[in-house]
């Protein structure tokens, strides 16, 4: 479980999920509203203060056994609704390489 | 090759079963990730952006096509059918499902193959020349002493938990292919003046966020001795090496602080409490090391065969020749490296058909032999040079064959942004514009040698420290940018390279790259004048005013 050390230092400055890898193939996943993961990002459940922020972050570190490393990931929600990743490094674990693959998928 | 014997089958399995028991307590949740954390990593376990990531162990760089093939297999049935070589003569999976991991690490037992102690605070693989045994002029096999310490090392309880990871490299060659010098132990070996073989030592060498160029620490240690003085190296490192501090935990740092008068002084006190002891190692054991490497039944064979005055009017065939294959010690024969830096392509990446059909190759044409480089290649390093036609045919169906060994698109790169959770940076990106900026062969080779060396974070794994060219991804508010240094190497006359100048644009690294080869080739002295000794002889000034004046 994050530390309540750790917890009073999460401050967010716009929406945000909390995502993880899942335990046992470490695909990305996100934490849905439901308590439960989803690796489909418009899963995600969306908070925008840092005190949901934390409230959620603590109740996703509490499932070890599905999923490793929680944290809170910053994203963007259009005008339609659709979520998009935050950053480069949310982008490239959601949507994948920006490479072609050795061997196509 | 090496062949195991019981003790190192039976130790390689029982690995397996262990770490198996481990993986199902983590299933069920009886061990917390915070207690599976070291067990994973001390297997080779890494967690990365989208999946685990397991590396394996691939010792001084050695493996048999038995080997390569159940590398291959793991590719295709465990993973998305490729591997990636890397800088320490490792290879890494990047999609592999830790409910699956035990039956992998099964079938490369099968094989003698494992991921022991390729992660976490130990000693790491030991990796060597991967021209060693062929390599003409060499003072004899370093992979006998890299094996010694291998298996002297391996699962040693008091190198299982070192202040920080810890990497040896021996080289037995002048020109060192091992990069020894940027490695926390680099052994040299040589002979003395009585005739005596032995080794230079070198410690506290590294790169990442402090990099360091190895110092000598001791000019020649008998190889008798090798185990007792650097097991007198691991204990004062042990003993007073940073646990408080990761980023000033390597020895490099102990190394810089104590210096190294003050650190071979703890190291020679150490030693001549140990020195005699019964880790002085007495000829039959290395005899014993030696025995167990089989060395190929060597033809006596032409130089210059029909085969090869028939293909050299191929020019494709020529230039590769000129390229990719290299002297052998054994008159007939040739080491071929096989480059996996296609235009366009991955750094180092390999797929399960390649490395089957390299496999396939090697039983072929090279005594069933493979080696892996620390440039992220492979060799066949024993190839009669009379199948060198037939080979390189074979070779460039695969597309193992792009004749730009040591020129400017064998890049050295990291995975990157793209896999790794510690980049800032994407990496294969870059090697892939640069790749085909300089795809034509003519450009490169007239070019000349040029190692460009790309990493997506300090850690430094695609080693930009000693690159010619250098180039490190930073992160600046969210947006990729890169650092680019000049005038590093990582052999025998190993040096950090300068950084030019700001930071660029990711859109920008490949237009920079093109400026400063462009400078080299209107400043050179004479065309074989290799840009790093052009670097050397101008300094960083020209090539910063050509980068930055327009920009």
């Amino acid at each position: 479980m994050t530390s309540p050390l750790e917890q009073k230092k999460i401050r967010i400055t716009g929406p945000s999920v909390v995502t993880a890898n899942r335990t046992w193939d470490g695909a990305v996943i996100y934490r849905t509203t439901g308590r439960a993961w989803s690796t489909d990002l418009s899963d995600a459940a969306i908070v925008r203060t840092s005190d949901t922020a934390r409230a959620l972050l603590a109740e996703s570190v509490d499932d070890d056994v599905g999923a490793i490393g929680a944290y809170i990931a910053p994203v963007a929600v259009e005008d339609s609704g659709e979520i998009k990743p935050g950053n480069l490094r949310e982008h490239i674990r959601s949507e994948g390489l920006t490479i072609d693959l050795p061997v196509p998928a | 090759m090496y062949a195991y014997d019981e003790l190192d089958r039976t130790l390689v399995h029982e690995r397996v079963s262990e770490f198996r028991d481990q993986v199902n307590r983590r299933l069920s949740g009886e061990l917390t990730e915070d207690e599976f954390k070291m067990l994973r990593l001390q297997n080779g376990v890494y967690l990365q952006l989208h999946a685990y990531m397991y590396r394996v162990a691939i010792p001084y760089g050695t493996l048999s096509s038995r080997q390569l093939r159940a590398l291959a297999h793991v590719a295709r049935r465990y993973d998305r059918g490729y591997g990636h070589f890397t800088t320490r003569q490792n290879i890494q999976y990047n999609w592999i499902k830790l409910a699956e991991l035990p039956d992998a690490m099964a079938d490369l037992a099968e094989v003698g193959i494992h991921s022991m102690q390729t992660s976490g605070n130990n000693t790491r693989n030991v990796t060597s020349d991967q021209w060693a045994g062929v390599a003409p002029g060499e003072v004899e096999d370093p992979r006998i002493w890299s094996e010694l310490l291998r298996q002297y090392t391996t699962l040693h309880p008091e190198f299982s938990f070192l202040p920080r990871k810890f990497k040896f490299a021996i080289t037995a060659s002048d020109h060192d292919r091992a990069a020894i010098k940027v490695h926390d132990i680099g052994l040299r070996l040589h002979r003395n003046a009585d005739g005596e073989t032995g080794f230079e030592v070198l410690v506290g060498g590294g790169l990442g966020r402090t990099p360091f160029i190895g110092k000598t620490i001791k000019p020649f240690v008998h190889g008798h001795d090798l185990l007792s003085y650097v097991e007198s190296i691991l204990r004062v490192y042990n003993q007073y090496g940073r646990r408080d501090n990761i980023y000033k935990a390597r020895i490099k740092i102990l190394v810089h602080e104590l210096g190294i008068e003050k650190f071979a002084q703890e190291v020679e006190e150490e030693w001549q409490q140990m020195r005699g002891s019964a880790l002085t190692i007495d000829d039959a054991v290395i005899e014993d090391i030696r025995s167990r490497f089989s060395y190929p039944a060597y033809e006596k064979l032409p130089h210059m065969p029909e085969e090869l005055r028939k293909a050299a009017h191929d020019r494709h065939f020529e230039a590769w020749r000129k390229n990719s294959v290299f002297p052998h010690k054994a008159p007939g024969y040739a080491i071929v490296t096989l480059s996996l830096k296609p235009v366009g392509g991955p750094p180092g990446d390999a797929t399960a058909e390649q490395m089957d059909a390299i496999a396939d190759l090697a039983d072929q044409y090279s005594f069933g032999e493979i080696r892996v480089g620390h440039e992220q290649n492979l060799a066949l390093p024993h190839v009669a040079r009379r199948d060198l036609p037939v080979l390189w045919k074979a070779l460039d169906r695969i597309g193992v064959a792009t004749p730009n060994v040591n020129l400017v698109t064998d890049i050295i790169a990291c995975p990157g942004l793209d896999y790794c959770s510690l980049a800032n940076a994407r990496s294969i990106p870059i090697a892939q514009e640069l790749t085909r900026r300089f795809a034509n062969h003519e450009t490169a080779t007239m070019i000349g040698r040029l190692h460009v060396n790309i990493s997506g974070c300090i850690n430094a794994c695609g080693h930009h420290h000693v690159g010619h060219i250098g180039i490190l991804g930073v992160e600046k508010n969210g947006e990729e940018f890169y650092q680019i240094t000049i005038g590093g190497r990582a052999d025998e006359h190993a040096e950090v390279g300068t950084l030019i100048g700001p930071a660029v644009r990711y859109g920008e690294v490949a237009d920079v790259i093109e400026d400063i080869v462009e400078a080299y080739l209107a400043l050179r002295a004479r065309p074989d004048e290799l840009f790093v000794d052009s670097v050397k002889r101008l300094g960083v000034e020209p090539f910063r005013e050509r980068v930055y004046a327009t920009r």
